[in-house]
């Protein structure tokens, strides 16, 4: 479908649906071919939120669950740029972030994994990207965890990263990855992606100039959505 | 040509709910969306949509978290004023909703009306879970359109027999209309996932 006004997904650069190294995917996702479909109002629109939908410390997930202190672990400054296939910014996009804290333990009432929970961090936050696309968190570095996918499973240290830019087409959930992780090879949810150039898009870089003294470190993530064909075809 | 290259998709992960759906699990977190997109008052008809999701072992999945986007009762998104720095109206049209230990999972909503282009009145879905590395794109029709819905170009592109997985049956309740659209990942009722 040449003609739709958002370019497809570059199935190069996200992974199979099924990769059966990572155990969960065979069975919960489609066997039959995706269908293509002219994109209409329902996949080029997507959900809009007034600048009241963040409140002042969402993005501060040092202190936005603090009760009685400040978060055990590594501060660290989460910074980055949403663009599109054409390097245009996507501004006034709403970004939500969760992840586990420093120990490597979700608050989610199913994680079982033997690591103490911090009564003064939750894990999850949000921003809506300024004019130029950029965004920025405060965060803890967050552990590597096991899992249950095969022996001696663990996660690299990873933060969830979800938005949907300007349409409903454009939508990306993923993850957020950090240089030098050593579980890196090991991991079949990282390396389901066939490309080792689109895996390293996904690895936060350790900035120097972003870091700021005495604070806390600087990690940088650009992401970068669909963009649009350069004809569009909507009236 | 583009100049950059696509961000990977990963999957969602089991333990989203305290930041995407933290009302609905009680989480100390407030949510952008939840499952509920009409108040009393928003115009249209008010309906309740509901189903479960299912892996290719008909197992419900429990650890889904099923998006909808949709129009208001006169076809019109609520993205319009996008340009005017962010929506006023009162019809959101996004709702999300994570499925529960049945695979289940219910939207409290308005029908929507149609968009034009001879699409007969729909919901886009996403859908996603532990185990879904590129979230899955299908539509909720409606059953009680017939007519919109044998002319619609989208379900006339899917095979006959596949069309069915994206009707909801309707039915009546003493708090309203109930529409039922439940998820099959793979298996002979595979739900159509499109390519969008
Ligand atoms: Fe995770």
């Amino acid at each position: 479908m040449t003609n739709n006004p958002y370019r497809p997904r570059d199935w190069h650069s996200h992974p199979p649906s099924i990769y059966p190294d990572y155990k969960s995917t065979v069975l919960r996702n489609p066997k039959k071919p995706l269908i293509p479909i002219r994109q209409s109002l329902t996949e080029i629109t997507g959900p809009v939120y007034g600048h009241d939908a963040v409140g002042p410390l969402d993005h501060d997930l040092t202190k936005n669950a603090a009760k009685n202190g400040e978060p055990i672990g590594e501060r660290i400054i989460v910074t980055g740029r949403v663009l599109d296939e054409d390097g245009r910014p996507v501004p006034n996009t709403l970004i939500e972030i969760w992840q586990a804290n420093a120990a490597g333990r979700y608050i989610h009432v199913k994680e079982v994994h033997d690591a103490p929970l911090d009564p003064n961090f939750l894990g999850a936050g949000r921003f809506m990207t300024d004019e130029s696309g950029q965004y920025r968190f405060i965060t803890i570095k967050p552990g590597s965890y096991p899992w249950g996918n095969h022996v001696n499973a663990w996660r690299p240290a990873h933060i969830h990263f979800s938005l949907f830019g300007q349409a409903f087409a454009t939508r990306l959930v993923t993850q957020m990855y950090f240089e030098g992780d050593p579980t890196f090879a090991y991991d079949p949810i990282f390396n389901s992606i066939p490309d080792e150039a689109a895996r390293q898009r996904l690895v936060a870089n350790f900035s120097m100039d972003l870091t700021e003294p005495e604070w806390a470190h600087a990690y940088v993530f650009d992401i970068v959505l669909r963009g649009r064909h350069a004809t569009p075809m909507e009236d | 040509m583009t100049t950059l290259k696509q961000t990977p998709s990963q999957t969602l992960g089991p333990f989203f709910a305290y930041g995407l759906t933290p009302e609905q699990y009680g989480y100390a977190h407030r949510g952008i969306a939840g499952n509920t997109l009409a108040v009393p008052g928003v115009p249209g008809e008010h309906v309740r949509i509901e189903g479960r999701i299912f892996d290719g072992a008909g197992a419900p999945i429990d650890d889904a978290m099923i998006e909808i986007w949709q129009a208001d009762t006169d076809g019109n998104y609520a993205d319009a004023d996008r340009d005017e720095a962010g929506s006023t109206a009162a019809f959101s049209g996004f709702g999300r909703c994570g499925s529960d230990d049945d695979g289940g999972f219910w939207f409290v909503t308005i029908k929507p009306g149609a968009i034009g282009d001879g699409l007969a009145p729909h919901i886009g879905v996403i859908v996603q879970a532990r185990g879904i590395l590129n979230h899955a794109f299908t539509r909720i029709y409606f059953a009680d359109e017939a007519d919109a819905n044998g002319a619609d170009p989208v379900l006339k592109s899917v095979p006959e027999n596949r069309r069915n997985t994206m009707i909801a049956a309707r039915s009546e309740a003493p708090a309203g209309p109930v529409y039922r659209f439940d998820i099959h990942m793979q298996g002979d009722d595979e739900t159509v996932f499109f390519d969008v």
